[in-house]
């Protein structure tokens, strides 16, 4: 192995784990505020690079169908728990403003020239098909068992996991995609040419993580969301609803897995059920951090990306379980210094 | 009875039943406007579950109307918008923030919607509590016990609640500290904020309100106004007793 060679795999190796590192981010976030464990993380992924794809090929996308189906049956739910609750039935404008969403988005994809949009555009419209999906699912199938314990969220959100990675079989079809790269300029760095999708996604993430970061320490909105995870009774006798921080948590990791994914596209092709490898490599980042630090979390996610890089180069057969050997010594030492902490009075 | 004008808070037949076991039975009262009322009883009377009903943080079965509205089902978002606080038994605070965040955040309901006076109400909160100010940047975990008491309070006062209620302000605090929560109780119904007050410190919750009612077994089992109870033989035996007769010099 020379400089060249190590350097080019630092590339990728930085690249993915930038990536690995939105996404512990956003597990960590899912997890710490609902106690669940996002498992359809990878989802917002595949979804979001597939989506973009369909678009660049100028298709419409039957996504906005799903999310239309979605909203529809969250609207009726939500009328239907009103009612129950005695207060009529009603209609409020947050539901039409959602279903108007929705049948615009219907109708931009069959009448927007899709594949001569710029790429700027095109990658607004796949956020803004698959952004809404996160709140839409904790609404329909996490917010009814808000209540119950960690195990059965799980159990939930496997399932979810499934069911997302056959519709999108549905959706998108068995083949993989690959998008065209934002730009084609390289940057040259002594003996690498750095590959221009490289630094959008460095540099993107670096913003995502920069702004989630200003978001929790500055912003009252984050504080609220972080005031849940440490005290959700508190919390609520602030006002602070538990659903709203649900699925204002479930649209921001759809927003990060969904860049994640656009901003992948480019460099791997990825196929409907390729999520799940890559969100449970963002998991072991996520575990590095033990499941609470942030900044330990975005570390551990980076130093899985490189250890994946590197592991290819010597032992690309035992690429995977190279990787994910990484957890057992985390967990190990994670247990035996960590102690059960009783939830402060 | 308690006979007031539009009371800001009128409970009807409230009843809560853990399983078959019945917590609440049948609780009614009422709370006026600027008025303190307080709720007295032994151990597991269900004075924290009558609390946590009105508020619904607790399903339950009766009336609640607050402000003016009957809420079928309380909820409690709903309620907290409405201006209704609790500070519970457990202070619930968030204790790896900071104590200025703590009170931030009991003022969000009011910053959703835009509400311009926050800053106004943290100086009040502070005026009122000079030891949150010292100690604003610590996190809300190191504080003393009167000290994350007053952050209780002082968190819920941040949204401007016109009633509120306080599940047992005086539990495992030294006794002058209990005597200077009682006198920000009394300070506060002077800003034009209801209480209704639940406490196990008989002598010196009757002293400061207005109205009491005496809950045994789930049930009101006595009520009028607080000096009259005060002097009822029936309480003075089971509340008043000799033994808790250094609970006076406390209020005072």
């Amino acid at each position: 192995m020379n400089l060249q060679i190590a350097l080019l795999l630092g590339q990728d190796g930085v690249t993915n784990g930038a990536i690995y590192a939105l996404l512990a981010l956003s597990i960590l976030l899912v997890f710490t505020v609902t106690r669940i464990l996002l498992i359809p993380q990878g989802e917002f992924v595949t979804y979001g690079a597939l989506t973009m794809a369909t678009i660049q090929a100028g298709e419409p996308t039957p996504l906005a169908w799903l999310l239309l189906a979605l909203t529809v049956t969250e609207c009726a739910l939500d009328v239907l728990a009103r009612y129950r609750a005695g207060r009529g039935l009603r209609v409020d404008r947050g539901m039409l403003g959602k279903l108007a969403w929705c049948a615009a988005l219907v109708i931009s994809v069959y009448h927007l020239p899709l594949a001569s949009l710029p790429v700027a555009a095109q990658a607004l419209l796949t956020l803004c098909l698959v952004v809404p999906l996160g709140p839409r699912l904790y609404r329909l199938f996490f917010q009814p068992i808000a209540g119950a314990t960690p195990l059965v969220l799980l159990i939930v959100s496997i399932a979810v996991h499934v069911a997302m990675v056959g519709v999108g079989l549905l959706l998108f079809g068995p083949e993989g995609a690959r998008t065209t790269p934002f730009s084609q300029a390289g940057l040259e760095l002594g003996p690498v040419t750095l590959n221009s999708q490289t630094l959008w996604v460095l540099a993107l993430s670096l913003v995502l993580i920069i702004a989630l970061f200003l978001f929790f320490g500055r912003s009252l909105y984050g504080k609220a969301l972080q005031a849940t995870a440490v005290n959700r009774n508190g919390a609520r006798l602030m006002g602070i609803s538990p659903e709203l921080a649900g699925k204002a948590t479930f649209a921001m990791a759809a927003f990060i897995g969904c860049l994640s994914g656009i901003l992948i596209a480019p460099i791997t092709t990825l196929y409907f059920d390729s999520g799940f490898i890559i969100s449970l490599k963002g998991f072991v980042g996520a575990i590095i951090g033990g499941l609470v630090s942030y900044p330990l979390a975005a570390l551990g996610a980076l130093a899985v990306g490189l250890v994946e890089a590197f592991s290819m180069f010597w032992a690309s057969n035992y690429k995977e379980v190279i990787v994910f050997t990484l957890i057992i010594p985390f967990l190990l030492w994670r247990s035996l210094r960590s102690h059960h902490v009783e939830e402060d009075a | 009875m308690n006979q007031v004008n539009n009371p800001l808070l009128e409970v009807k037949d409230l009843s809560v039943a853990y399983g078959k076991v019945e917590a609440l039975s049948n609780a009614s009262l009422a709370v006026g406007q600027g008025q303190i009322v307080t709720v007295i009883g032994p151990n597991g009377a269900g004075k924290t579950t009558l609390l946590s009903a009105i508020i619904g943080v607790l399903g339950s079965r009766g009336q609640v109307s607050f402000d003016g509205r009957l809420e079928a089902v309380p909820e409690v978002e709903v309620l907290v918008g409405r201006g209704l606080g609790l500070v519970p038994e457990k202070r619930e605070l968030f204790s790896s923030m900071s104590v200025e965040d703590n009170l931030k955040l009991g003022g969000f309901m009011r910053y959703r919607q835009r509400d311009r006076y926050l800053d106004a109400s943290l100086m009040e909160v502070y005026s009122l509590f000079p030891r949150l100010l010292e100690r604003r940047k610590q996190a809300a975990a190191t504080l003393s016990g009167g000290e994350r008491q007053m952050l209780a309070v002082g968190r819920a006062l941040m949204a401007k609640p016109k009633l509120l209620m306080l599940d047992e302000p005086s539990l495992g605090l030294a006794p002058l500290i209990t005597r200077e929560i009682f006198r920000i109780i009394a300070q506060l119904r002077g800003q034009g904020v209801s209480i209704l007050l639940v406490e196990q410190n008989a002598r010196a919750a009757l002293k400061v309100a207005d109205y009491a009612y005496v809950l045994e077994t789930g049930q009101v089992a006595m009520q009028g106004p607080a000096a009259q109870l005060a002097t009822d033989p029936r309480v003075i035996d089971a509340y008043l007793g000799a033994a808790s007769k250094h609970q006076a010099m406390l209020a005072s």
